[in-house]
């Protein structure tokens, strides 16, 4: 198996192709296994990774355009690995969660393709292709199978990261230009006496960062993000909320510190704050939404938040000692493996109760648990997932972060913790409301999780408690990484 | 199974008992509510004996397993602690859970959703356990939250009624905004000493303790925690709505458990606490405050739960009171009496309740001492105890307490002793109205006695209310405190305050058909929820409104329109893209992969 990951990368291209030539009768179905090819494979990686060594492994290098310095490098270390786990299993929960036109499903796989690449690409040109690549599809899943106000939220998105892009690859170039390569393992280790002198550093710092910040997205660059997951379709909106948004912050983690040590010790407390006020903002906002899916992805905001603080208290000011960089950074990675798992979950069930209701507003529903205990109940643990309560994945991500960060950035954190406080208020009210109270006349005759339905929300919730009461698992696999990291970073 | 391995999971079992419970009917029992009752039952009475069994063995230890390792620079341990305190924290909880689980299976007989409620309990019952347990401050939190979690699911047992739902919430929310405080509080002490198990940080102390101010903080923010569990001031208010569960919940969660649980967390870290005069005066003051507004309230309430609440949240004032005055023995000696009165004083009025068809406000009762005779009995056998009259358990333990302000703060003292008027007070009205005088309306005509699955735990409760206090008695179980020769005045004038208090409203409520005093303010429990609410509304809805509107309008309406609406570039692009012709795309996408394979293969 040398070429485990550019067969990874091609399975889904193949699956686009097939979808696109053949023509099959039901394109979710033959989707769907290429997903679990997909994820046989992914697992098979992660069956060959040796999680006691640091380090890139699975590597494939093969010159491509020596000319401009760009070589075809793949490989993947503990970030990357979870990364293409969390790819692989989001995709066939997205494509489980409706049925999709066959255009869709194959801009799907191609997006798939383009995760892929995006998180084990090991070269600056590569990795670029592969995160321009997953922008197209997203674009033209929210322009042509979006509801309402498709086309303004398709733009909004479009411009929004494209520029972004243009000024990350702007940025690069002139790296380019100073250092003569664009492979990331070099550059983080010129990153130490910095990439580009004088001034001009700053707007290749700034460039990359605003790239990156749209891609997350952190405020005030985050307006895209509501108005584009609420139009996408279900499935699309679980992608690019479990996957996607996975992009932005794994560049943070893989690009800008790394390679911009001593300039995020400077802008640091600038960046943190952006941070915080994400973390506090979105859910003050969403508070506002009374549109389930809005709502969702306002939280959202505020739960990748919690990795940037992580991310970014450690290495922006004085090096913390060393348990706090592993806390954090521990945290850090597990948080984007439990926000990709719950959020898409939160879009799954928003999505089951738009198909039962035919609209998704907060007060359109009413005493569910009376009529769908089964939905409610397990629905429910999502919310307490997303909301940290122990037991669940979602506490042991952020009570790591906050634990590594109080260390260094005690304000920062602090104030943090308050958005905590405001999601599980939103949370709370969502369920009271949905839930509880006398059972409302137009959700009735709805009918309980149907049995296709029960073997998608099984499975996931099952992972949930899993990481929840026994983590240990999921930090074997990225121990060493972290280890390496917290070196690099220090 | 040898010997050996026997010893070592009794405190597992303790454990696992109510989990499997909890799991087996959520998965397998749910349509079967005998089934789901019976699991549930002999469960917690399988933890019970585990308990017994855990108190009475000295040499009984469990091995400790690492939950979680990042690489050998942080571990976070899964271990039991069994000292004293915890074993007979096992007891109390575990025992009254256990006599509190047998009179649900007459309380929730009717009920619906008995399945749904039994594993909600025997959740409750893992948590509360679990917290008791807990060898260091993660697990402890862990626990600590799934106590809030399954606390809303009980409380809100009766969701379909809005009230119901809204309390539930009201309650995990209002405890988690202590919690927050004790997470921080949690981070600040790992951070300092370096550890999270408790014999660690006792053995670093000196880490902590070379920087008062920084841990002062910390206690403080830990105490946060204890303020939202055990329904302290300025976060009491969660605790009169919890009323809104199945009695049985209310006789659980506001006797021997959840909010006792409060006050368990300070006396496990009082090894802390003690370190910090200020920390140690904020918390006596803040028991002090919440034990005075307690008896207040409760004097002016005409549901007889809601009365009751406001007395639980009191008694936990004393309790608080007495760790701030550095003795864990009183606080302990109080909430292990109060267990005991508390379940039994609920439980008595849930079989009111019952017989009077879910009737709870006081002027629709009378004359019920004759029809429910054995209630009667048992009520004022708790009531006897609560006021703290001779030789009932509440005298003693109370008289612990007052005591030790005695000696240490007159103020508080003096706030100690007008509480005590104002319990004897509040007690004797509710009984003058409840159970003397004739009966106000046909229902109370009417009502007859529960049966005997309810009136058994209410003689077993009656009879421990009534030794539990006696040093002979409670002795063996804990270290009683005391008493000190300069205290003989002090139970003095306890009993005045108990004889001027209860002739105060004898000679006031006697045959009366409504409340002759009115005073609005402490009616309306002196507005404090009115209070929040305003405060909510002010901020919150204010800043989720100026979030949303700044999101939708300056952002987006300000800056991104103004910039791309001025920039021609920025508008022939948006334009491009808004060809909404499928082709285009495609075709525009794939010129990207050709020019991209061009570079590949003829560069």
């Amino acid at each position: 198996m040398a070429y485990l990951i550019t067969l990874l990368i091609l399975i889904p291209v193949v699956g686009a192709i097939a979808l696109y030539v053949g023509r099959p009768g039901s394109p979710r179905g033959v989707a769907l296994v290429f997903n679990g090819l997909s994820l046989f494979y992914s697992l098979m990686a992660w069956q060959k990774f040796d999680a006691t060594a640091p380090g890139l492994q699975l590597l494939e290098r093969h010159t491509w355009i020596p000319s401009i310095g760009a070589e075809y490098i793949v490989g993947i270390d503990g970030l990357s690995l979870l990364l293409v786990l969390l790819t692989s299993l989001i995709f066939p929960f997205a494509f489980s969660a409706q049925k999709l036109e066959r255009g869709a499903c194959a801009l799907l796989l191609v997006m798939q393709a383009a995760l892929y690449g995006t998180f084990t690409a090991q070269n600056f040109v590569l990795w670029f292709l592969f995160y321009e690549m997953s922008l197209v599809p997203a674009f033209l899943l929210i322009k042509i199978y979006g509801g309402e106000n498709r086309d303004y939220a398709a733009v909004k998105f479009f411009l929004y990261t494209f520029l972004g892009s243009v000024a990350m690859l702007l940025a690069f170039l002139g790296i380019y230009f100073a250092k003569g390569t664009f492979d990331f393992v070099k550059l983080a280790e010129l990153g130490k006496s910095g990439l580009v002198g004088g001034n001009a550093r700053w707007f290749v710092f700034g460039a990359i960062f605003l790239g990156l910040a749209v891609k997350v997205p952190v405020f005030p660059f985050h307006t895209w993000l509501p108005d584009a997951y609420q139009t996408a379709p279900t499935g699309v909106s679980m992608v690019l909320t479990g996957a996607l948004s996975k992009m932005g912050v794994y560049g943070f983690i893989r690009l800008l510190v790394p390679l911009f040590p001593n300039e995020i010790k400077i802008a640091g407390p600038w960046i943190l704050t952006l941070v915080v006020c994400s973390i506090v903002w979105a859910p003050f906002a969403a508070w506002a939404q009374r549109d389930l899916k809005r709502m969702v992805a306002y939280l959202s905001i505020n739960h990748l938040g919690y990795c940037l603080l992580g991310l970014f208290a450690i290495t922006a000011g004085p090096t913390p000692a060393s348990i706090d960089r592993h806390a954090a950074l521990s945290g850090v990675f597990l948080q984007i493996f439990n926000h990709g798992i719950t959020a898409a979950a939160l879009f799954y069930f928003v999505g089951l109760l738009e198909q039962r209701r035919g609209s998704r507003g907060i007060n359109d529903f009413g005493g569910l648990m009376q009529c769908t205990p089964l939905l409610c109940g397990w629905m429910s643990v999502a919310m307490f997932s997303s909301l940290g309560l122990p037991g669940l994945n979602g506490f042991i991500g952020e009570f790591l972060i906050f634990k590594g960060s109080f260390a260094v950035a005690a304000g920062f954190t602090a104030i943090a913790v308050v958005g905590l406080l405001f999601t599980a208020i939103t949370f709370m009210r969502a369920m009271q409301s949905l839930f509880s109270g006398p059972i409302s006349e137009s959700c009735a005759g709805f009918p309980d999780l149907l049995l296709g339905e029960k073997f998608v929300v099984v499975p996931v919730t099952l992972l949930m408690f899993a990481i929840g009461l026994n983590p240990q698992f999921i930090f074997n696999t990225f121990n060493a990484t972290v280890a390496h990291m917290a070196r690099l970073f220090s | 199974m040898n010997y050996f391995t026997t010893n070592s999971s009794l405190p597992w079992l303790i454990l696992l008992l109510p989990l499997t419970s909890a799991a087996v009917i959520t998965l397998f029992t749910r349509r079967s509510k005998s089934w789901s009752a019976a699991i549930s039952v002999v469960a917690v009475l399988g933890s019970f004996i585990c308990s017994c069994l855990v108190f009475v063995r000295l040499d009984i230890s469990a091995p400790e397993f690492t939950w979680l390792d990042i690489r050998g620079t942080l571990q976070v341990p899964i271990g039991f602690v069994l000292d004293d305190l915890s074993r007979l924290m096992l007891l109390i909880v575990s025992g009254v859970g256990s006599i509190i689980h047998i009179y649900s299976l007459g309380y929730m007989r009717d009920d619906a959703g008995e399945s749904r409620y039994f594993a909600a309990l025997s959740l409750f019952m893992l948590a509360m356990l679990g917290i008791v347990l807990a060898n260091n401050f993660v697990m402890l939190f862990i626990f600590w939250e799934l106590v809030g979690f399954t606390s809303y699911v009980l409380i809100g047992h009766w969701f379909d009624r809005d009230a119901a739902a809204e309390a539930g919430k009201k309650a995990f929310i209002t405890t988690r905004i202590g919690d927050f405080g004790f997470m921080i509080g949690i981070l600040m002490i790992w951070i300092a000493s370096g550890s999270l198990v408790f014999d660690d940080i006792i053995a670093h102390l000196s880490k902590i303790t070379s920087n008062p101010a920084y841990l002062t903080v910390a206690v403080l923010l830990i105490f946060c925690g204890a303020v939202g569990k055990s329904a302290q001031f300025p976060l009491h208010v969660w605790l009169p709505d919890a009323m809104e569960g199945p009695t049985p919940v209310s006789a659980l969660i506001h006797a021997a458990t959840m909010v006792a649980a409060g006050v368990y967390l300070l006396v496990r870290v009082a090894f802390l606490i003690q370190a910090s005069q200020t920390a140690l005066l904020v918390i006596a003051w803040i028991g002090t405050i919440t034990a005075l507004l307690g008896g207040l309230i409760a004097t002016q309430q005409s549901d007889i739960k809601k009365i009751l609440a406001y007395s639980t949240m009191s008694q936990l004032g004393y309790m608080i009171m007495a760790v701030g005055l550095t003795s864990n023995e009183a606080a302990m000696f109080h909430l292990f009496t109060h267990a005991f009165f508390k379940a039994l004083l609920f439980l008595a009025a849930g079989s009111i309740i019952v017989s009077l068809h879910h009737e709870q406000n006081i002027w629709r009762m009378g004359g019920l001492s004759r029809n429910l005779k054995l209630t009667f009995a048992t009520f004022f056998v708790g009531a006897l105890a609560l006021i703290g009259c001779p030789p009932f358990s509440g005298f003693f333990s109370k008289d612990a307490i007052l005591a030790l302000a005695y000696q240490n703060n007159s103020a508080i003292f003096a706030v100690g002793l007008t509480t005590a008027f104002l319990t004897a007070f509040y007690v004797s009205r509710a009984i003058v109205v409840v159970f003397f005088g004739k009966p106000r309306t046909d229902l109370a005509r009417a009502g007859k006695e529960s049966p005997a699955v309810m009136t058994a735990p209410l003689i077993i409760l009656a009879v421990f209310s009534f030794i539990a206090g006696f040093p002979v008695f409670a002795r063996n179980f804990l270290v009683v405190p005391r008493e000190k020769e300069v205290a003989v005045i002090v139970p003095a004038l306890a009993m005045a305050a108990l004889i001027v208090g209860s002739g105060a409203a004898i000679w006031l409520y006697r045959k009366r058909d409504r409340d002759p005093l009115s005073i609005g303010v402490i009616r309306n429990r002196l507005y404090f929820d009115e209070f929040y609410e305003w405060l909510i509304d002010s901020t919150q809805e204010l800043l989720a409104r100026v979030a949303a509107f700044f999101d939708r309008w300056v952002i987006d309406g300000g800056a991104v329109r103004g910039l791309s609406g001025a920039t021609f570039g920025f508008g022939s692009l948006l334009r491009l893209f808004q060809v909404g012709n499928l082709q285009a795309y495609a075709f525009l996408f794939g010129l990207g992969i050709v020019a991209i394979i061009y570079f590949t293969i003829f560069h």
